[in-house]
């Protein structure tokens, strides 16, 4: 893992990392009270979630190929990016039960075994649970290095749940969905060609 | 419900005619130029077909729009819209009618009384609103062109200028451009199909469609095809363009149905836009024919709405 000549490694401490991730959530939470939403809040608050969440899933998946192929170090700030993005996950999800469905449990559960998107999606948060709680460092001593790592490599296939969720949720072939599918593509397909 | 509202005649205000005949687009002078809400005013009588609903604020009716000739997103059309020109409008009426032509869209208004109809519309993808439509019926539009006797289908045709339309341009192709949509001759003539020429009273927001859009209040939202130029009469049913999108998620139907589900989301209910309740807004049940059963569930008589989605 040790990579001798890293070109950039930023040396500042982790939290500016955290409190930049809240941001959004900030923001969001601005606007909620006093802001406008537009027509249908809780569609934008759902989508934004979902969006924040896709984008710093994406940007932890870039920390290795950063790392090797331009040499710029940021695995330091890899587990607050990676918390950060599971944040989202989980205000996503909550914003879907609580204001989209308005916790209807039978419309949910049949959402989740009827429409592919939906269980697809699903998924991509089963799969990010179990490295949510495995991110503190009593839990890496826990589990164990090796262990670690192994279990942590379900964020390839989560990751790559939650874009082509994002494909299949939209109607017709608008841009960005493939643009984010592409980039996760790109940076699984990356570590395919490494490992060849 | 549909009598409850009957006006007695006496109520019944007269369109000032040269009121609507002479209106013009304010802006039209500024290049084209057309912002949301910023229509001419349009006289128009009520109707016994409207609803008693709240109607949804103009500003989520305008703001809120799938129009995909201006984009994918829902706010994209109050963005773009307002560079396309609408007059002067030109309407082809071809195929199977007496009196086919390039119609100039003031003389198809001509001799036309503008009613107000509240409708809800029901979004495919789950959300509606009530919104206050000016227009008149299609069947008064179609019994001027006279239909001839074999005609058992209308098709329309949205503009295409990629110049004005910025969703039509681009390197992915959305859709297939034109839109366009399709209705049994018999829902064409059902006198709750509206050609809708304005909105709260005012000419037609570019964005919902100007200057002139159809309005199937008892069809999912995207039947209501925007800015149509060309309506031809057939035998034939029309290809319609998220059925050859998509043809198992749309069908030529799509009449609103909460016991068939999208393949992708459910139909069983529904998010009204602007709903008291704000971010907490409670879904509610989607109604059959979404609530005008007693007026159009004969038309399909007979016909299993499940393979006919
Ligand atoms: C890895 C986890 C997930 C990611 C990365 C993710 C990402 C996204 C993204 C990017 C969008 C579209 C945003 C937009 O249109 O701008 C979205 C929409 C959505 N997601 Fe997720 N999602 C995830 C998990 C889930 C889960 C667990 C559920 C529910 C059980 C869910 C339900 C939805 C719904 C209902 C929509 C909106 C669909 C609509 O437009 O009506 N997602 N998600």
């Amino acid at each position: 893992m040790a990579i001798a000549n890293l070109r950039i490694q930023p040396r500042f401490p982790t939290w500016p990392v955290y409190l930049a991730g809240l941001l959004p959530a900030l923001f969001y939470t601005y606007q909620i009270f006093y802001g406008d939403l537009g027509a249908d809040p809780a569609k934008t608050l759902e989508h934004a979630m979902g969006e924040w969440a896709l984008r710093f899933l994406i940007l932890g998946l870039a920390i290795t190929p950063l790392r090797r192929e331009l040499g710029i170090g940021l695995l330091k700030y890899r587990r607050a990016i990676g918390l950060v993005a599971f944040l989202y996950v989980v205000l996503h999800l909550t914003v879907y039960l609580l204001l989209d469905q308005g916790l209807d449990w039978p419309a949910i559960w049949a959402d989740i075994v009827k429409r592919p998107y939906i269980t697809i999606g699903m998924a991509g948060f089963v799969l990010l649970l179990p490295l949510a709680v495995t991110s503190f460092n009593a839990a890496i001593r826990w589990v164990g290095g090796r262990n670690w790592n192994r279990l942590h490599k379900l964020v390839y296939p989560a990751v790559l749940a939650g874009a082509v969720h994002y494909v299949m949720l939209v109607k017709s072939w608008p841009v960005e969905p493939l643009v984010y599918l592409a980039i996760v593509v790109a940076l699984l397909g990356w570590r395919v060609w490494r490992r060849a | 419900m549909l009598l409850r509202h009957a006006p007695d005649l006496s109520e019944r205000e007269v369109t000032p005619r040269d009121l609507y005949l002479n209106r013009r687009h304010l802006l039209a002078g500024f290049g084209g130029m057309m912002l949301a809400g910023a229509g001419a005013a349009q006289a128009a009588v009520k109707s016994p077909f409207s609803t008693d609903e709240t109607p949804t604020s103009l500003k989520d009716i305008t703001s809120y729009n799938n129009f995909y000739e201006f984009g994918t997103d829902k706010s994209d059309p109050a963005r773009n819209a307002g560079r396309l020109t609408v007059k002067p409008w030109k309407v082809k009426i071809d195929g199977m009618v007496g009196k086919p032509g390039e119609y100039d869209l003031d003389d198809l208004l001509k001799g036309m009384t503008i009613e107000e109809r509240i409708y809800r519309m029901r979004c495919v993808e789950g959300w509606s609103m009530v919104i206050p439509w000016n227009g008149f019926p299609l069947a008064s539009l179609l019994k001027r062109v006279e239909p001839q006797s074999g005609a058992k289908f209308v098709a329309f045709e949205t503009l295409v200028r990629p110049s004005e339309m910025s969703g039509q341009g681009g390197f992915f192709k959305i859709l297939d451009w034109p839109y366009v949509e399709g209705l049994r001759l018999d829902e064409a003539m059902n006198p709750l199909t509206l050609l809708a020429t304005g909105l709260y009273g005012e000419s037609l927001p570019n964005q919902n469609g100007a200057p002139l859009r159809l309005v199937v209040p008892w069809k999912y939202g995207f039947k209501g095809i925007k800015s149509i130029v060309r309506i031809s009469l057939t035998d034939k049913q029309p290809a319609t363009s998220w059925n050859i999108q998509a043809p198992q998620e749309y069908g030529f139907y799509s009449n609103v149905n909460p016991e068939v589900d999208h393949p992708r989301w459910s139909q069983a209910t529904e998010r009204r836009i602007g709903d008291g309740g704000g971010l907490f807004a409670k879904r509610r049940p989607t109604l059959p024919f979404n609530g005008y059963a007693d007026q159009v569930a004969s038309l399909y008589a007979g016909m299993d709405l499940r393979k006919f989605y």
